[in-house]
C-alpha cells in the first residue's frame, strides 16, 4: 500500500469513455455506464453482491452478509470513488471500481462480474471502460493486487497493460499507466 | 499455555495483543509481547508503553522484549527455542478498497512457524 509504488513509463490505451454496449458471448445486450448514484442502481448492485458466489471472493471481498455488503458499498461509491456497472437490462452484471490511496492521486482497481455473466467477455469490457473513464476524469495511474494463484485474472490485467510490480507476498501487485504525472 | 504475540510492523498491531491480553484473562495464560521491526528509540518505547497498558487494562502482567532483525524470522526462532505453545500475530492490513493483504511477515510466520500461529483481525 506504499507510495514508492512502481508505475510503468509506457501509458496504455488508448480505452473507450462509458456509456458503452456490445453484444457479449451470450448474445445478452450489455450497456456499461458510471454509476448514477441513485437509490435505483445503489440496490441493484447491492443484490448482485448479495447473489454473488462465496467461491468467487478475492481477498475478503466483497463481504459475505448483507449489512456488510451495504457498508462496503457506501465506502467504494464515495465522491470520490469512479464506478461503472455492466447492464443486462435492469440487472447489474458486473461492477468495476477506482478507489483512491490516502494519498488521493493514485487509484486501486477492482472489478466484479455476477457469475452467470462470466467468461463473456464483460470483464475485459469492464476494465477497458473503467481505465477510459479514469483517464477521462484525469486519472493517470492505477494498481491492483490479484491472488497469485488466480492466473485467468492475472492474463487479463496483463493483456490491458497491467506490469506486476510486487510479488513478495501471496498477493501479485499490479500497475498500469493511463495518462502523464500531473505537472 | 505460554503465548508469544508479536506486534510492532505494520500488520503486526496492537490489536493482535488486545484480544491475547482479554483471553489469557480468562484463561490465565501466560503472555510475552515480541516488538519486531526496526524502530527508532522513540518508537520502540512508544510500543512498550502501549503493550504495557493494553496488559494493565486486560489486567494481567506481560513480560515485554524486543526482536532485532528480519520480523518474521526472529519470532518464528524465538517460538520454537523457547516452545511457546501459540504464536500470535496480526491478520494483514486492508486496502484503500477493503482488500485484506497479509503482509511478508505473516505470510513468513504461516510458511515457517511449527508452532500454532493465530492471526488476529
Amino acid at each position: 500500500m506504499s507510495s514508492d509504488r512502481r508505475y510503468p513509463d509506457e501509458i496504455s490505451g488508448p480505452f473507450p469513455t462509458p456509456p458503452i454496449t456490445f453484444t457479449d458471448a451470450e448474445d445478452r445486450d450489455i450497456e456499461i455506464r458510471p454509476y448514477d448514484s441513485t437509490d435505483h442502481e445503489y440496490e441493484a448492485l447491492a443484490e448482485m453482491y448479495v447473489e454473488f458466489d462465496p467461491s468467487d471472493r478475492a481477498q475478503g471481498i466483497p463481504p459475505g452478509k448483507e449489512p456488510r455488503i451495504r457498508t462496503w458499498l457506501d465506502g467504494i461509491l464515495a465522491d470520490d470513488c469512479y464506478n461503472i456497472i455492466a447492464w443486462d437490462g435492469d440487472t447489474a452484471a458486473g461492477h468495476a471500481t477506482l478507489v483512491p490511496d490516502a494519498e488521493g492521486d493514485n487509484f486501486e482497481l477492482a472489478i466484479f462480474v455476477l457469475q452467470e455473466y462470466q467468461q463473456a467477455g464483460i470483464g475485459t469490457n469492464l476494465m477497458e471502460a473503467l481505465l477510459g473513464y479514469g483517464k477521462s476524469v484525469g486519472i493517470a495511474k492505477v494498481w491492483l493486487t490479484v491472488e497469485r494463484w488466480n492466473h485467468p485474472a492475472v492474463s487479463l490485467y496483463k493483456k490491458i497493460g497491467f506490469e506486476t510490480t510486487g510479488a513478495e507476498n501471496f498477493e501479485l501487485e499490479m500497475a498500469i499507466r493511463i495518462g502523464e504525472d500531473a505537472a | 499455555m505460554d503465548v508469544l504475540v508479536g506486534i510492532g510492523s505494520p500488520d503486526e498491531s496492537v490489536a493482535a495483543l488486545e484480544r491475547t491480553a482479554r483471553q489469557a484473562a480468562a484463561t490465565g495464560d501466560s503472555v510475552t509481547v515480541a516488538i519486531v521491526g526496526d524502530h527508532p528509540a522513540e518508537a520502540r518505547e512508544r510500543l512498550e508503553t502501549e503493550s504495557s497498558s493494553v496488559a494493565d487494562d486486560a489486567g494481567i502482567d506481560v513480560s515485554i522484549r524486543h526482536l532485532d532483525g528480519d520480523p518474521g524470522s526472529q519470532l518464528v526462532d524465538v517460538a520454537e527455542a523457547e516452545e511457546f505453545d501459540e504464536l500470535v500475530i496480526g491478520g494483514g492490513s486492508e486496502s484503500p478498497m477493503g482488500k485484506i493483504t497479509i503482509g511478508s511477515t505473516a505470510e513468513f510466520v504461516l510458511l515457517n512457524a511449527h508452532t500454532t500461529v493465530t492471526l488476529v483481525r
